[in-house]
């Protein structure tokens, strides 16, 4: 570590200082600084030349007083202490404790950015996990490794949904649960706050390692949060052979930080003056998640993203659904037909989930279900908008038993408590209940057999 | 290259961009860049300096650490070795480095890209003998890289001259010398199995020549609907979740291409370990073997350096023609394109290059043009025939088709898969939208289908094309007056459109049995879904109301019956049809019978 310390520094703006006269700067390095009333702020160089190296600092660049800012350069890049102790734990955004006990001690530490899984070193997900909750586990099922992000607008209660899984989410045939990585950016007070509650009550909290960036902290240490979250949760993962969920929100909010700090920068704007490599920015967050050959943990990862003016196309839900295996959308519409959780099954997908579920996983019935269901609450969708025209009086029978179908599914199947835990051959019976308002010759996705089998008219 | 040694230094380090200062560097020519040894790319020349883009991550590089020059332009390895393989955007082994490094890809590894310590059993061409006069490109002999793939040792492209010596039938590494050729400089050249290539200069051949066969891929929207020929261009665009990634699965998988090089271009891990789990499990069709011996990988994820992303399109193309010269049909699957152009974008935004549309710099439509322009059927230097097929997805942002990737993509391409959100929101799969897509290749796919398998497939595409645009049309109505408008006939229309969607165009890639459709068993089922409309039609005429055909049985027989027999159940596809035929003439006489009775 280089003792020497700058007092050039030119100009400060937007969260990022420029020094002039600091030789053979290394790019990624990290930077501490000291303010003219000795304050500490972290920082990072985000480019070096010989005669100017700018820095982006963490804390922000507020009531900075260029004569008396003192800049060191660490010569080492921003890096995470590891240990089994960080469960249980609440940090800020770079890794510092927060909740007031001694910081981690540990030879353990890596780099934030970590480095690229070799794709030849990864495994394919394919163990199904169970939510609990009909909508996922049922048509849109979670499977180790994957990276499912929850679409989500303000106001809706994706913070519960989220609450909801980490309580109630395990591996079918396994006891062990999930160790989780919780990453808070720019949340309320209020946000943080139920999310802490909430692991407490339910006794998880000990096994809960919290990383905690509030929507009054600087907006530069959001861009630090999802990486240092992750880091944490490849140790845990691959060093510690843990399966852990790690829980992001909210991605909108990061990629806000990431424009303000860009426009700062002068970077070329693409979409909504969201950076170009926003995409590649988001996928390194996002790609960190999955299984490695010959290694036991595993990393899931479910990012909350809330949809500015809830709008899917806007570049951060839109880039996101790119990069991840799926997506779980929550209505408006459904919210406010008192439906909880209020899981709009149309726009959601789970990618991996043909690989998770079927005769090895759930049951054999699993897949066709899914698709049948899928393909009534379709055709359901339409009936509904033609009775919205010319009323539903004008109805075939056949139509009118859409309607109620569609009725039932938002209703019994996707709408459940927010403490009801259902097992994955509760929710497929369930699914059957449904499906049997149906002539056996109208599920033409589904076998002859299975529907011999699971039919209520067929079982006599 | 005598200034191969100059060494220089760097002035700055902007992200993957670094400026420095190395006198003599050329436009393209690889550079080693500071004390871990990172490569990179100089892509421009300003007055002293160089601007290098550097394929893996500058985090820890600082100015004044010395560069290198290497003294040739962005290569890659073309010999036995390749297939089976994944490599990343630059061509290094990736297979090796997990063994070497461990779960991350670590900087500056310099590995080679094929394995200098396997043994090839070389079979030296009969017509090479010492003395002879070789063409460029000339086969030289040739080694069994696979089960099914025969590899030809060529000639490199750029060497011709006298044959001086050929080794003999034998075992080989890559680095042995196989022979000596007196080049036109007049002086001797050693050749081994392999050789080197430029990925950014196209590879020569002796002319272009006209596609003449359909693609095969036994998907049956892509072969009966909008077929693309061997040799041509195509392009998937799709909002995401509408299944574009499967799309090019299940042409890697099951099309009856001799070689599939997939490029993973930005997208996920996760799915190139798919294929790499999957595939050599997987059974080609046509041959029974692996197809993993057919099959090589370039993985570029998205977290993954997006320098190397932009290679990546143009290391695959390379392999794609290196097998194209020696004779082969090859598939190259580009995923995805557009995450190719924001690679060109970020780079070009870091060279504060002015932005066009969306922040793309003016050169992209000019790029894009160029590198779907290196598909095409030829004629190689040793007058074989090969192809190299190029199948690029699309990503627009927010599913916007007139975004400039896709919008300039659609003017370059012959064959168009647009992929629908509302389709894939049903979950109809494959969701290629049937009135937005587009074949430039009836004519040429309709004399293979005509010789082949059946004289009426121009027509009875027609056919159903019409009717799913009358669907389209008649739904409109249903939706503004709902269905008790539409007369008997209309109704039926829209059974007739069911059929064909649900029968003919849903193709399930889960099922088994449904995965794959010969084109015969596609024709068949086409025919079957029109015969029922047709009949039905007909019966309506007559007078028989349309509810009592809408809830005849076989409706939903005939939609279940691509799952119910293989591709080589034709016969059964065929009875099924009589049976059909013969329920409708049943109903037409028990109809005769009751308007009999009725008077």
């Amino acid at each position: 570590m280089s003792a020497k310390e700058y007092r050039t520094a030119r100009s400060a703006r937007g969260g990022l200082l420029v020094v002039e006269k600091a030789p053979g700067i290394a790019f990624g390095d990290r930077v501490l600084i000291r303010d003219h009333r000795g304050r500490k702020r972290n920082g990072l160089v985000i480019r070096s030349a010989g005669n100017s190296t700018l820095i982006q600092v963490y804390e922000g660049t507020d009531d900075l007083d260029l004569e008396s800012t003192w800049v060191r350069f660490l010569d080492q890049p921003l890096e995470i202490s590891l240990s089994p102790e960080l469960l249980g734990r609440i940090f800020n955004g770079i890794g510092d404790a927060r909740d007031g006990r001694p910081p981690i001690v540990s030879s353990i530490r890596r780099n934030i950015n970590g480095s690229a899984i070799n794709p030849a070193a990864r495994t394919y997900p394919r163990k199904f996990i169970q939510t609990g909750i009909s909508a996922i586990d049922g048509l849109n099922s979670l499977v180790r490794g994957q990276k499912l992000p929850l679409f989500s607008g303000s106001g809706l209660p994706h913070n519960r949904l989220t609450a909801q899984i980490v309580r109630q989410a395990r591996l079918v045939d396994e006891e062990s649960s999930f160790s989780i990585v919780f990453a808070a950016m720019g949340v309320s007070h209020s946000d943080a706050r139920f999310f802490e509650e909430d692991f407490a009550s339910s006794g998880v909290l000990g096994n809960v390692v919290m990383f905690i960036n509030l929507a009054d902290d600087p907006p530069v240490e959001r861009l630090a949060v999802p990486r240092v979250a992750l880091t944490a949760a490849e140790y845990l993962a691959f060093d510690q052979d843990r399966h852990v969920l790690v829980i992001l929100t909210d991605m909108t909010n990061y990629a806000e930080a990431l424009r303000e700090v860009a426009t700062a920068k002068g970077d070329v704007p693409s979409r909504k003056g969201y950076p170009g490599y926003l995409y590649s920015d988001m996928a390194e967050i996002y790609e960190r998640s999955g299984r490695i050959r010959d290694r036991h943990g595993s990393i899931t990862l479910l990012p909350v993203v809330s949809m500015p003016s809830d709008d899917i196309t806007h570049p951060i839900p839109d880039l996101t659904g790119y990069i991840t295996e799926g997506q779980i959308v929550l209505s408006r519409e459904l919210h406010n037909q008192g439906i909880y959780p209020p899981v709009h099954i149309s726009p959601s997908l789970s990618r991996l989930m043909k690989d998770g579920i079927g005769r090895d996983d759930t049951r054999s019935d699993h897949p066709s279900v899914a698709s049948q269901l899928y393909a009534l609450y379709a055709r359901a969708l339409e009936t509904r908008n033609l009775a919205s025209i010319v009323g539903a009086d004008e109805l075939s029978g056949q139509d009118r038993r859409y309607l109620e179908f569609a009725e039932k599914f938002d209703r019994y199947f996707v709408g459940q408590g927010e403490d009801e835990d259902r097992s994955i051959i509760e929710t497929l019976n369930l699914a059957w209940d449904l499906l049997s308002m149906f002539p056996k010759q109208a599920l033409t996705r589904i076998s002859e057999t299975d529907i011999a089998k699971y039919h209520h008219s067929g079982k006599d | 290259m005598n200034e191969n040694t100059g060494r220089g230094i760097i002035r700055e380090i902007n992200g993957p961009i670094v400026t420095i200062r190395l006198p003599g560097v050329r436009s393209g020519e690889q550079v080693r860049i500071g004390e871990m040894g990172l490569v990179g790319e100089a892509i421009a020349l300003i007055g002293e300096d160089a601007v290098v883009q550097v394929y893996e991550s500058t985090e820890g590089v600082r100015p004044g650490e010395p560069v290198e020059r290497l003294g040739w332009p962005l290569s890659v390895e073309l010999g036995p070795g390749l297939l089976g393989g994944i490599f990343d955007g630059v061509q290094r082994p990736l297979e090796e480095i997990y063994l070497n490094s461990g779960d991350h890809i670590p900087r500056g590894v310099v590995l080679p890209a094929l394995n200098r310590e396997k043994i090839w059993h070389f079979v030296p061409s009969p017509e090479c003998t010492s003395g002879s006069e070789l063409a460029a490109g000339a086969v030289l002999g040739s080694v069994r890289e696979t089960e099914r793939i025969e590899h030809r040792i060529l000639l490199p492209p750029e060497r011709h001259g006298t044959l001086l010596e050929l080794a003999p039938e034998g075992d080989y590494r890559l680095e042995d010398p196989i022979g000596r050729i007196r080049g036109a400089d007049g002086r001797s050249h050693k050749l081994k199995l392999y050789h080197r290539w430029p990925v950014r200069n196209p590879r020569p051949y002796r002319r272009r020549d006209n596609s003449i066969v359909p693609l095969i891929t036994g998907q049956r929207i892509i072969d009966t609907f909008f077929p693309l020929i061997k040799g041509g261009k195509a392009a998937v665009p799709g909002p995401f979740g509408a299944g574009k990634t499967v799309v090019q699965h299940q042409i890697a998988r099951w099309s009856n291409a001799d070689i599939v090089i997939f490029v993973g271009c930005g997208e996920r891990g996760n799915e190139l370990a798919d294929v790499l789990e999957t595939f050599p499990q997987l059974l080609d069709p046509l041959t029974g073997r692996s197809l993993m011996e057919r099959t090589l990988l370039v993985a570029n994820t998205s977290n993954m350096p997006v320098v190397a992303r932009e290679a990546s399109i143009y290391v695959g193309l390379t392999m794609a023609e290196y097998y194209r010269d020696q004779g082969y049909d090859v598939v190259m699957l580009a995923d995805s394109t557009s995450r190719w152009a924001e690679a060109l974008r970020e780079v070009s935004g870091r060279l504060g290059q002015m932005p066009v549309e969306d922040g793309y710099p003016a050169y992209l439509a000019s790029r894009l043009a160029a590198v779907y322009e290196r598909a095409g059927r030829v004629e190689t230097q040793s007058g074989d025939k090969g192809s190299v097929t190029l199948i690029g997805t699309v990503s627009p942002p927010g599913g916007d088709f007139s975004e400039p990737v896709t919008a300039h993509t659609k003017e370059i391409i012959q064959t168009y898969w647009a992929l629908s959100k509302e389709l894939a929101d049903a979950r109809h799969y494959p969701a290629i939208d049937w009135v937005s897509s587009f074949s430039g290749h009836i004519g040429v796919a309709a004399e293979w289908w005509h010789e082949k398998v059946g004289k009426k497939w121009e027509q009875r595409r027609a056919k159903a094309l019409a009717l799913l645009s009358r669907d389209a049309e008649l739904s409109r109505i249903v939706n503004l007056v709902g269905p008790e408008a539409l007369s008997g006939a209309q109704r039926w229309e829209l059974e007739g459109a069911a059929l064909i969607k649900e029968g003919v165009l849903q193709q399930s890639a889960l099922d088994p049995i449904d995965t794959f459709s010969s084109p015969e068993k596609q024709y068949l089922l086409l025919k079957m879904m029109l015969t029922i409309y047709q009949k039905g039609a007909d019966l309506i005429e007559l007078g028989v109301p349309v509810q009592e055909l809408r809830e005849l049985p076989m409706l939903d027989k005939a939609k279940r019956a691509k799952q119910l027999f293989n591709s080589e159940q034709t016969e059964k596809l065929i009875e099924l049809n009589e049976e059909f035929i013969q329920e409708f003439e049943d109903v037409r006489i028990e109809y005769a019978k009751f308007k009999e009775h009725g008077k």
